[in-house]
């Protein structure tokens, strides 16, 4: 290990230009995809971590390496986890020298991750950093409730004997219950699910259509692993060696079975699944981020570039939109912003939270309508063909470990642009090969993001 | 796992009843560590008359590995090895007088102490009683290994006719079987082909700036292999299944290396090996072909998927990704292959048509891999694991498990580390001479002897 502080700019040198820079994804490492309750269910966010991290320290040879940054996030976290990717880093194989921090942004957690730490090596702040996430709906953090808590504090403040019964006395017998956290959003009490079940009757979004992406999200992917394309995307853990929600017998015939299970109060027919929504899952991801010169310098491959992000924020609460529409107002500011159009993307990999966030998006962005009044757009954004739209399979068939989802979407995202630009070389190596990112979140974030080979 | 009744018969009450009972008592055997001295004890260099000038060499080289050489035995002397010289001999009346010598003091042999015959290959060519002499050397030395107890061993340096006994395999061979790392090699005789090869400059790390591929390394054997050749200093790349990844990992981490999950059957396997170690490292120098299966069948109830998937396995994609590495002209720095082999494909064994089959081809493939690597300094050779304490033989039942364990000299199982030692010392510099060989880690089993 070298004497010098590391990911300190080397000072001798000139400061590097933003301009010039460039950050880079090295590679990625993540769990398969446990369902909640399952092969995890004893496993903590902590011991997900770290072992995502040492799958991806084995992977790349950086036992004992000093890296810029670690950052991570949960997004359901217990509060002893306050310092959660330290203490993962610090029972890594990396050196306890490497700085860490905890990033939440709900599901966007992981993309944010990346976006950020990108930023920074293309600052000049860091040489070398690694995005991950965790979540496990297994181990979830349990509360006691709001009047046990208060009368508990009090009763470690108290003094007297009958300041201590005083305390003890106020508790009821219903403030024993023990409080599971609720994937519900404050504001509005209902369930991410009602939420886009709403969305869902708006875009007229129909069963057959969710199904018919929810088929394609598990044949694609069981085809991807069939393939050896996640042999060195994936480490197994605790005996899961493939994401246990897959479904590679699933059918058209099979998912419409399945009863609904959202917006069956509404006065539309309700067309959500446990079919076409994604499970509460457990599991991790990391991304191995860089500047061109520390990948050179440690003899490593670059997949692709982290161009550009974009965040946006809808108004579910009081306004129109949807909360999970977000990041249908990211995308058109982003592919402004670097005069792109969506054609211009060889790959989209949208996060599905749910079949029908997918489909209303794509509903959205080829409504010439929505596009001119809400995203002040002189037309329809554009229309994405399936055959690029999350080819190697998505959350629906994967799982959706919340924080965990984003280094999922960066790294197969990663390694699908520096194939597709391995194919073209000869013929048409200079053309520039691209991907959108997309991922919608609670809170109606979404976080949009490009990459494109490298 | 653990050898229950070994402990037993090596400590307390049950030692002492073992001993009265005359029970077969295989003594805990002495594992490589480093720091610990070469030998156990003094040398003792025993040669027939018309071998000294060798002998004379090899007492020299003893001494330069700091060892305390004797020519002769005295009274109250207690030998961490004895080297028997038998170079030059010409009729099989030579053997007398050094072997009744070597004979006079096995009594007063050190716990784990090595006996070591160096002689030199019978052929064709060679007058009838030359052939005669050499080869006794043979039966000579697999019936004294029999006889040794307390963790000794015996074994033998065959050179093949125009290499000396200071050329750099004749003295690798030496030093790996008079040192703790050939602890469950006995009964043995390497040959030496070839003036081929280097003496390392450090002889605790010979492996130094080599960079190694071994496949099959999550667990077992492999990991063993893994680890081995990593504290020998090379830097390795670990290689199994995607589905073994976890433990891949693991290991990987443990020895500062580099995990790449790849099914070795893979068309492309070799290829992305090579890519690998270039891009990350710079140069691929050795390869461990240690990934296996078993399929057991008998042969009447054989399945063509379990007779294919243990060809494809075993053999044909060490075939294959050989191939690749030598049409690339990149495994061209001092190369090695080494490559796991078993005992039955030896001797064969009930149940193991199609495994026997691939051993026996691993065999084969190195006897005609290794001249194809000796323009280039390299080599290929093959190590045949006997019993090995791992979880697959974990699974085979208490009583066969017991009879596999106590059916060789040494009355115990071997360990995984046993092999790597082996391998290690195969993929080494000073193995270069050694081309196209088979050494067995099995303590002298009597199968397939």
């Amino acid at each position: 290990m070298a004497a010098s502080p590391p990911n300190s700019p080397d000072p001798s040198g000139s400061p590097t230009s933003p301009a010039q820079r460039r950050a880079v994804v090295v590679g990625g490492n993540r769990l398969p995809f446990a369902r909640a309750g399952g092969p995890y269910a004893a496993a903590s966010n902590q011991d997900m971590l770290t072992a995502v991290l040492d799958g991806l320290v084995a992977r790349f040879g950086l036992q004992g390496e000093v890296i810029g940054s670690v950052a991570a996030g949960a997004v359901l976290k217990h509060s002893q986890d306050f310092n959660l990717t330290r203490e993962s880093v610090l029972g890594s194989a990396l050196s306890p020298q490497t700085p860490a921090y905890d990033v939440q942004q709900a599901c966007a957690t992981g993309l944010e991750t990346v976006v950020g730490l990108a930023n920074k090596i293309r600052l000049g702040q860091l040489d070398s950093a690694i995005a991950a996430g965790v979540d496990t709906t297994s181990d979830a953090p349990i509360a006691v409730s709001d009047n046990l808590r208060h009368a508990l504090l009090k009763l470690s403040r108290a003094r007297s004997v009958g300041q201590k019964l005083k305390a003890v006395a106020a508790i009821r017998p219903k403030d024993l219950a023990p409080v599971p956290p609720r994937i519900v959003e404050p504001r509005t009490g209902l369930t991410m699910g009602e939420h886009q079940a709403l969305t869902t009757a708006q875009w007229g979004i129909t069963r057959e259509a969710q199904d018919t992406l929810a088929l394609a999200s598990h044949t694609r992917l069981a085809a991807a692993y069939d393939a050896g394309f996640f042999d060195d995307l994936v480490t197994p853990f605790r005996g899961q060696t493939r994401d246990q929600n897959l479904r590679a017998d699933s059918s058209l015939e099979k998912l419409g079975t399945l009863a609904p299970t959202f917006g069956v109060k509404l006065p539309t027919p309700a067309t959500m699944t446990a079919g076409n929504s994604t499970p509460l899952s457990d599991g991790a991801s990391a991304v191995l981020l860089a500047s061109d010169e520390w990948a050179a310098a440690h003899d490593l491959p670059v997949l692709a570039v982290v161009v550009d992000a974009e965040t946006a924020a809808v108004d579910f609460a009081h306004g129109q939109d949807g909360l999970l529409m977000a990041p249908v107002f990211a995308v058109p500011r982003l592919l402004a912003r670097n005069g792109l159009t969506l054609d211009d993307f060889d790959f989209v990999e949208i996060h599905e939270a749910f079949a029908s966030t997918v489909l209303c998006a794509l509903a959205a962005w080829e409504d010439d309508e929505f596009c001119k009044t809400r995203l002040g757009l002189p037309g329809a954004l554009g229309s994405i063909d399936r055959d690029r739209l999350n080819v190697t399979g998505s959350s629906l068939a994967a799982g959706h470990p919340f924080a965990a989802t984003g280094g999922r979407l960066v790294a197969t995202a990663a390694k699908l642009v520096a194939e597709r630009k391995a194919e073209l070389a000869g013929t048409d190596a200079d053309r520039p090969v691209r991907v959108l990112i997309s991922v919608c979140a609670a809170g109606g974030l979404g976080v949009t993001a490009i990459l494109e080979a490298a | 796992m653990t050898d229950t009744y070994l402990n037993l018969v090596n400590s307390g009450f049950t030692k002492k009843m073992a001993k009265q009972l005359g029970l077969p008592r295989p003594a805990p055997l002495v594992r490589f560590q480093a720091g610990q001295p070469l030998v156990r004890g003094p040398v003792l260099v025993l040669a027939a008359a018309s071998s000294g000038t060798d002998a004379d060499a090899v007492g020299k080289q003893l001494l330069g590995w700091g060892l305390d050489v004797r020519r002769h035995a005295s009274a109250g002397d207690t030998f961490g090895a004895v080297v028997l010289v038998l170079t030059a001999i010409a009729h099989p009346d030579e053997l007398a007088e050094p072997v009744l010598a070597t004979g006079a003091t096995l009594r007063s042999l050190a716990r784990g102490a090595r006996v070591v015959t160096l002689s030199r290959v019978a052929t064709a060519d060679d007058a009838p009683a030359v052939a005669a002499a050499r080869h006794g050397v043979d039966g000579l030395l697999r019936s004294l290994a029999k006889e040794l107890r307390g963790g000794a061993t015996g074994n033998g340096v065959q050179l093949a006719d125009g290499v000396g006994v200071d050329a750099p395999s004749a003295l690798g061979a030496l030093r790996f079987f008079l040192s703790a790392r050939s602890a469950y090699v006995d009964g043995q005789l390497l040959t030496v082909d070839t003036t081929a090869g280097t003496l390392p400059e450090d002889w605790d790390r010979p492996l130094a700036g080599r960079v190694a591929v071994v496949t099959g390394a999550a667990r077992g054997i492999g990991a063993a292999i893994a680890e081995t050749l990593a504290r020998d200093g090379a830097t390795v790349i670990a290689v199994d299944v995607p589905a073994a990844g976890e433990a891949l990992a693991k290991v990987a981490n443990k020895i500062r290396g580099t995990a790449l999950q790849l099914d070795v059957t893979a068309p492309d396997a070799g290829d992305r090996l090579l890519e690998l170690a270039l891009r990350r490292y710079g140069s691929l120098d050795i390869v461990v072909h240690n990934a296996g299966i078993l399929r057991d069948k008998l042969l009447v109830n054989m399945t063509p998927e379990k007779w294919a998937a243990v060809i494809a396995v075993n053999i044909a994609a060490q075939l294959r990704i050989n191939e690749q590495l030598l049409v690339s002209g990149e495994f061209t720095r001092a190369p090695r292959i080494v490559s796991l082999a078993s005992t039955s494909g030896i001797a064969g064994n009930r149940g193991q048509t199609n495994y026997g089959a691939s051993k026996s081809g691993v065999i084969g493939m190195v006897r005609a891999t290794a001249p194809l690597l000796t323009a280039f300094g390299g080599t290929a050779n093959a190590v045949a694991p006997g019993f090995i304490e791992t979880d697959m033989t974990a699974k085979i039942p208490f009583a066969s498990r017991e009879i596999a364990r106590r059916a060789s000299s040494l009355q115990q199982g071997g360990q995984p580390v046993d092999v790597a030692e082996a391998v290690a010392f195969l993929a080494s510099p000073q193995a270069g001479g050694v081309v196209g060989r088979v050494l067995r880690v099995c303590g002298q089993n009597l199968v397939g002897a």
